[in-house]
């Protein structure tokens, strides 16, 4: 059981600064439309002056924040007083020399953090240096002209992908050494995984890789099978998390199976992309950009289709919970937790489904990089003769 | 006249629907007639699922 050994990798660390999301409200205008008699006056971008906002407005945001990566774990937090349960985590920027202090300086955004003679201070989940009273000066389309310090901070993606990492080499290392110690019979949680093992090596990989080679990417498949599915299933507690509806962390595993499909490649495999044979010639040329096009598009929709599911889930979720402060009545909390209740365990499913998903269409690729197709040479051949 | 991006978003998740219920009922169906073969219809049909919910996806967020 020499591939339960596996490696971790904290490729978020690297990519989690990339956050240019744009997020689609569709469901949550489509659940509040009917729900709410307020008068239709949904700024097209948020006042910075106005303390009084529109509630739909209000639950847009909170959803929006909840979606982003954020510099503590809040559990509650009251926007009157400013009281509430969160956990701080360290902010570490490099803005000339290294600053690191803990994010609760920042009071949620409400004070200025001051370091070393910097001062710093949050706005919408990112860090702009200030002067001393906190001031902020933005453009035309209300986005902040203050510059910004390289932030190489421990956010609640990066502590949570740590956790999971964490996680997951405590329950295979205790696994491997289960099977040592007792003669290759798992016991306790190992009796958990082992089936879940098992099912990624004989329904994943060897059916989608073929019994020759599928050793070679067992260890990749059960990390992002489990990675994945930790992930999402994190996604579901209270901390709030959202590391998997990050679009900068399923870039970074789609690249990597882009990355393993294109080094792992067999000669047929490029052979089948440039110049496929038993194709007439002119029909080569026109297949050849259109099939290298979807050596590209293949990792892309893998990116696409974790983070749009995710996100998707969240906004939903988070959209059924402001139905309590949309109804403002008896209906509203008992509606607003039987619809959350249910969709939760949709959740589940869906968190175990995209892990298996991800992982299956990782094996199809990398199954495709490395098939040898004998048929094929013999027309090839045929068709020189 | 434009015609907003959100229209072309909806167009594309209706057939998006159609395509995936398209999938499932012809599951159903292959499932029906070869119970036997029900592990590789479902493998398959994921598969095709979730293609085209991919192309659902990137509708909706280029909308």
């Amino acid at each position: 059981m020499q591939f339960l050994k596996r490696r971790i990798f904290f490729i978020g660390i690297i990519m989690y600064r990339i956050q240019y999301f744009v997020f689609t409200f569709i469901l949550l205008f489509a659940i509040t439309a009917n729900a709410s008699s307020a008068p239709d006056s949904i700024p097209a971008h948020e006042e910075h002056a106005e303390p009084a906002k529109d509630l739909r407005t209000e639950i847009k945001e909170d959803i929006k924040h909840h979606l982003q990566d954020s510099h503590d774990f809040t559990l509650f937090h009251s926007k009157k007083d400013g009281s509430g349960i969160s956990i701080p985590l360290p902010v570490i920027l490099i803005d000339n020399g290294l600053h690191i202090f803990m994010s609760s300086k920042f009071h949620h955004g409400e004070h200025v953090a001051e370091s070393k003679g910097n001062f710093y201070k949050l706005y919408h989940n990112k860090i702009y240096k200030t002067d001393a009273d906190g001031t902020i000066s933005y453009d035309e389309h209300n986005h902040p002209t203050n510059t910004k310090p390289l932030d190489f901070s421990l956010t609640k993606s990066v502590v949570t992908i740590i956790l999971a990492s964490l996680l997951m080499l405590w329950m295979f290392t205790s696994l491997a050494k289960s099977y040592k110690k007792n003669n290759g019979i798992a016991t306790g949680f190992g009796r958990f995984l082992e089936p879940l093992v098992l099912f990624v090596r004989d329904e994943i990989a060897i059916p989608n890789i073929g019994v020759k080679h599928y050793n070679r990417y067992m260890s990749y498949l059960l990390t992002i099978f489990f990675f994945i599915w930790l992930l999402n299933l994190l996604g579901l507690t209270p901390l709030g998390v959202n590391v998997t509806g990050n679009i900068a962390i399923t870039f970074s595993l789609a690249i990597l199976t882009y990355l393993i499909t294109t080094f792992t490649a067999k000669k047929d495999y490029w052979k089948h992309i440039f110049w496929m044979p038993g194709v007439p010639k002119p029909m080569k040329v026109i297949l050849a950009p259109i099939e290298l096009l979807g050596t590209i598009i293949k990792p892309f929709s893998l990116m696409i289709r974790l983070y749009a599911n995710m996100t998707a889930g969240h906004v939903v979720l988070m959209s059924i919970l402001g139905l309590i402060f949309i109804f403002k009545s008896w209906v509203g909390g008992p509606l607003s937790f039987g619809l959350a209740f249910a969709l939760s365990l949709l959740e589940l499913l869906v968190a175990a489904l995209q892990a298996y998903i991800f992982t299956m269409l990782s094996a199809l690729y990398f199954g495709m990089a490395v098939e040898e197709h004998e048929h094929h040479h013999e027309e090839a051949h045929t068709e020189h003769h | 006249m434009e015609i907003p991006t959100i229209v072309g978003a909806g167009l594309i998740v209706i057939g998006a629907g159609l395509g995936i219920g398209r999938i499932g009922g012809s599951a159903m169906d292959a499932i029906a007639r070869q119970p036997e073969a029900s592990g590789k219809i479902q493998t398959a049909m994921l598969i095709a699922a979730a293609l085209i919910e991919g192309i659902g996806f990137a509708a909706l967020f280029a909308s």
